[in-house]
């Protein structure tokens, strides 16, 4: 059966102010209806003015997504009702909108059409708090700009509806245009129906991998309800993202009729050829054009690359320090070693305590042979958890490597303290050697090479002989 | 979809605008502006004898293009102003019938 | 004596402001209970102000245009000083807090507002009746309407509570009551003055103009709100020249409009205004008759535009953020659909469903769209007239003042008394109402300019003027 899914995905854009008026973006760290004025609460009489910014990154999105930017392009008012729309109507797009046909790439390899890209702005925030009659409204979020994508009906599975997601993330991350990591900036609603079935739409989505839930739980009740032989009727749906379900919405579709038409308040846009070439050459590298450039450049495989790609923070982090030391070592050290560090601990590499500069150390150290590998996951570790700079921990911790002729010496040491090894080791026994490893790594505090310090154990008591 | 230029506007599509207008009508109501709506949209359709092929309608009232401001804060309210006409407020929130989830 | 002459006497100190402000009281404390011009009035507060500019005078320091003028602003504009009511219940005990552009621009040059002038529930209206605060009366006779919707406006400056007034103008609103009361009243271009703070009925069509009982009042006033503005993004950007116009009547064609005379236009408005006409081809104009044909699809095209917009712009009423209060105690649809019963009067509620209506899927194209149509055969019209004459005279209305409850019970009869002024607000023209009759009820006729041309129309309504 053919599983078919499109999506309708809003991101939140940086930019300093609202889509329409002069207030801050920043309602996240913000009391209450902290950041409003008379144009995002909606007071009678106050007009719209558009974001300069917010039409750029509109333009730089459509770029990188291959679309048409259009020459001219309108608002329109969508009229509906609801406590947290201050005016009564959302100003959005229409027949008009910014951007037309682009495609994004999955890592599959499969293209997915982009219908139309246009600006609108976010509503307020409703709460709900338990026992009480009311709801409370925040207009601090009232006028956020927001750049809805809209796809063709491309995608034929949860996975691929996730891939893309990510892969919008990440390339508008790449633009510096949005910021994935703050709670509701990438919300959707998606389309899914399965052959011979109606088309669900999914809405209240906020998250990539909540997409993929929301769109299996969808196939796995589409396709009882096909089995029991009964309808799968066209419907909104709603998706509570902790119980990991979808409900049907409860208001009616053929209630709406958003009577849509042009808004007076705001004049056409046009965006000239000139414009556009501007914004076009400003483009930074993309995930996919940086992904090949690491290949090719530093020597990564596939895998390293994507890994390494994933953010933009993520791969200038690597990027600058493979420029100054090995970048296949760098590779490994930081799309293993410390992404698996990071994934442990549960953040991401930005919210993290290790910087660039520390990390190059641990190399340094790791490639001079200062410290072990061991020594050099140690340092790490304790980098990520107790925000001390590497150097001070191979300071306090004892995890400068040691000298052949120190481990020599200890050895000696070692094997005089412990007569009654090297009888067993005279009675054939090859554990008494690893207990005497074993006693060197502790006198050492692990600094000792093990590799080495066997060698010279086996032959410091051959010489014993 | 085509139009009917003569359709009566019923109870019915009385009641359905004020539900998308969100204004609460009374049987009366309904019942005047019925009657109401069909005079004035009667002589409104006057505007169907208009030739208007091929002309295109104007949106706004001037025909100005591309009028944008700078992304920089300004002229934000206190929450105090902000909530100043609120209906009820608490904690810094204006209060709103509820919205059932 | 004038607007002019009187801030002149208040700067040359032969004159004090608050000596003026109490003159105006005066007036206002004999006949503001009979004419109810006003929604809100602050005498006090404007005494103290306009002391404040006498002493700034007498200490010799710099004072604005309208140093010490007592100015009406139409309760459809946003003050910061006033409740702003729009004349409806639904935002009855409004504190903005903020002042609209136009009238930080009157504060900046030492106009002060004493009042919020009474106006037809959200300009809906062409006689001050629907007003949730009462209905205004005439002046000039006050069984009779003082015209609408900036009724309050225009009767404040024909009673003598302050020679300047603001009102706003959707499809009439500033020349209806101008014409109606006998005093000067101004629609400027669309785009002229920033719209940023007048509670929107038609955004693509309202526009906030002067009414004066002189033209050099019409001229002071409007040169100070037609400044620049960066909230409106559909206002021009263009400083006006401000300069004296020279025009010459011997070198001007002057446009009659066959659709604007005849047929609905009451005889004694229309001999009037011809007398005027006659007047002015003697002293050398040339007149010439025109055709505006679209004139006839004009009424309906403009409400359809206006009740769409109004639908949409008065969506934000619902009782949460401002305005009228309900118990919040239903689910949300509920409450909204009571608020907004409530809170808006019959007129109101009428243009806002049928707006609805106009703009619903299936009847867009019917309605809204065609009605734009319209609109642009309106504007050609007008284009195509311009080409031909230097300016269109017309009668402002097609009567005179009617009774109080003449005609409110019939609203289709209401909208045609509209039917000469809408056509200048679809094609986004400006236009001048001037009081030509001095004895008994008032008639106003109205010039018509092309786009930004309202110096002209102002000089030639001096013209018009001068013996």
């Amino acid at each position: 059966m053919d599983i078919v899914i499109g999506l309708e995905v809003h991101i939140q854009l940086q930019t300093n102010t609202k889509l329409f008026c002069g207030c801050s973006t920043n309602y996240r760290d913000s009391k209450p209806n902290k950041h409003t004025c008379p144009i995002c609460l909606g007071l009678p009489g106050s007009l719209p003015k558009l974001n300069q910014k917010a039409l750029e990154y509109g333009i730089k999105a459509g770029l990188a997504l291959d679309c048409n930017i259009a020459d001219s392009m309108q608002f329109h008012r969508k009229n509906y009702f609801y406590p947290d729309l201050p005016k009564g109507f959302q100003i959005s797009q229409y027949d008009s909108p910014l951007a037309t046909e682009g495609t994004v790439e999955l890592s599959n390899g499969k293209k997915i059409e982009i219908r139309r890209i246009h600006l609108e702005e976010d509503p307020g925030r409703l709460e709900h708090p338990a026992g009480k009659k009311q709801s409370y409204v925040d207009y601090n979020r009232s006028g956020v700009p927001l750049l809805e994508i809209v796809t063709e009906p491309d995608m034929s599975s949860p996975q691929e509806a996730r891939d893309f997601l990510r892969k919008i993330r990440e390339i508008m991350e790449y633009l510096k245009i949005f910021d994935g990591g703050l709670e509701g900036s990438l919300r959707c609603d998606a389309n899914i129906s399965i052959e011979g079935g109606g088309r669900a739409e999914v809405k209240n989505i906020s998250s990539y991998k909540g997409a993929e839930k929301a769109l299996n739980y969808e196939i796995t009740r589409q396709k009882n309800l096909m089995r029991r032989g009964k309808e799968v009727k066209r419907e909104t749906r709603h998706f509570n993202e902790e119980q990991g379900i979808t409900k049907p919405s409860r208001e009616k579709e053929e209630e709406h009729d958003y009577r849509y038409f042009p808004e007076p308040d705001l004049p056409r846009v046009t965006i000239s050829k000139e414009k556009i070439k501007e914004i076009e050459e400003s483009l930074p590298e993309l995930p996919d054009e940086k992904r090949d450039r690491f290949q090719k450049e530093y020597g990564l495989s596939q895998d390293q690359a994507e890994s390494l790609t994933t953010s933009l923070f993520l791969a200038d982090f690597y990027e600058e320090i493979a420029c100054q030391i090995d970048p296949e070592l760098t590779a490994t050290w930081v799309a293993d070693t410390l992404k698996g560090e990071l994934s442990y601990r549960g953040i991401n590499l930005k919210e993290s305590n290790i910087e660039k500069e520390d990390l190059l150390f641990i190399l340094r150290y790791l490639k001079e042979d200062e410290i072990t590998e061991k020594g050099a996951i140690k340092v790490m570790r304790s980098t990520l958890d107790e925000n001390k700079k590497p150097e001070k921990i191979i300071e306090e911790e004892n995890l400068r490597s040691i000298s052949l002729d120190e481990i020599s010496e200890i050895a000696k040491r070692v094997i005089k303290e412990n007569p009654e090894a090297i009888e067993d080791y005279r009675q054939g026994k090859e554990k008494a050697v690893n207990y005497l490893v074993g006693q060197v790594m502790k006198e050492t505090n692990g600094r000792a090479d093990p590799g080495e310090t066997n060698k010279l154990i086996q032959k410091q008591l051959e010489e014993i002989d | 979809m085509g139009f009917i230029s003569d359709k009566e506007i019923t109870e019915e599509d009385v009641k359905h605008i004020a539900n998308l207008a969100k204004i609460d009508l009374d049987e009366v109501e309904i019942k005047k502006f019925k009657k109401q709506f069909n005079d004035i949209l009667d002589y409104f359709n006057k505007i169907d004898e208009a030739e208007t092929e091929g002309v295109e309608p104007t949106y706004h009232g001037l025909n100005l293009k591309n009028v944008t401001r700078e992304d920089e804060v300004k002229d934000e309210l206190s929450q105090k102003e902000a909530l100043e006409n609120a209906n009820e407020s608490e904690d810094g929130f204006f209060k709103s019938p509820r919205v059932k989830e | 004596m004038n607007a002019k002459e009187i801030v002149n006497e208040i700067k040359r100190g032969e004159k004090t402001a608050a000596g003026f402000l109490f003159e105006c009281k005066n007036k206002i404390e004999k006949k503001e209970e009979e004419i109810n011009a006003f929604i809100s009035l602050d005498l006090e507060r404007s005494i103290e102000k306009a002391k404040e500019i006498d002493k700034k005078i007498k200490e010799g320091k710099d004072v604005g245009k309208l140093a010490g003028l007592p100015i009406a602003v139409k309760d459809s504009i946003t003050t910061s000083n006033f409740k702003t009511t729009c004349g409806s219940k639904m935002l009855e005990g409004y504190h903005p807090p903020y002042d609209s552009t136009v009238v930080s621009k009157i504060k900046e040059e030492d106009g002060i507002v004493i009042g919020k002038a009474n106006c037809d529930e959200f300009c809906m209206g062409s006689s001050t009746e629907t007003s949730y605060f009462g209905s205004t009366r005439n002046p000039v006779d006050e069984e009779r309407v003082p015209g609408g919707s900036s009724g309050g406006s225009a009767a404040s400056v024909k009673y003598g509570a302050n020679p300047l007034a603001l009102g706003s103008d959707t499809g009439g609103s500033v020349r209806c009551p101008a014409s109606f009361c006998g005093v000067y009243g101004l629609k400027p271009t669309y785009g002229q003055v920033s719209r940023y703070g007048l509670i929107a009925y038609a955004s693509s069509l309202d526009q906030i103009g002067p009414i004066a009982n002189s033209i050099e009042g019409i001229s002071l006033l409007f040169n100070v709100i037609s400044g620049s503005n960066d909230m409106d993004s559909t206002k021009v950007e263009e400083e006006r020249g401000g300069s004296q116009i020279e025009l010459s009547l011997n070198d001007l064609n002057i446009g009659i409009p066959k659709e604007f005379y005849g047929e609905g236009v009451d005889e004694e408005v229309e001999e009037k205004v011809k007398e005027n006409l006659d007047q002015l081809r003697d002293k050398g104009a040339k007149l010439k008759e025109i055709s505006i044909p679209s004139m006839e699809y004009a009424l309906s095209a403009y409400y359809i535009v206006a009740m769409s917009e109004a639908s949409s712009n008065l969506a934000r009423f619902d009782g949460i953020r401002y305005g009228f209060k309900q118990k919040m105690n239903d689910n949300w649809e509920k409450v909204f659909s009571q608020v907004r019963k409530t809170g808006f009067g019959e007129e109101v509620r009428r243009r806002i469903m049928l707006g609805t209506y106009a703009l619903s899927t299936g009847y867009y194209e019917k309605y809204y769209e065609k009605a734009l149509k319209v609109r642009t055969l309106l504007k050609r019209d007008f284009e195509k007239a311009f080409k031909e004459v230097d300016f269109i005279i017309t009668p402002t209305m097609p009567f005179r003042a009617f009774e109080i409850d003449e005609k409110i019970e019939d609203p289709l009869s209401l909208y045609m008394a509209d039917i000469l002024t809408v056509p200048v607000n679809m094609a986004g023209l400006p236009s001048l109402s001037v009081p030509c009759e001095t004895n008994g009820l008032p008639i106003g006729l109205q010039i018509i300019g092309d786009s930004f041309e309202e110096d002209r129309i102002i000089e030639l309504a001096r013209k018009i003027k001068e013996e």
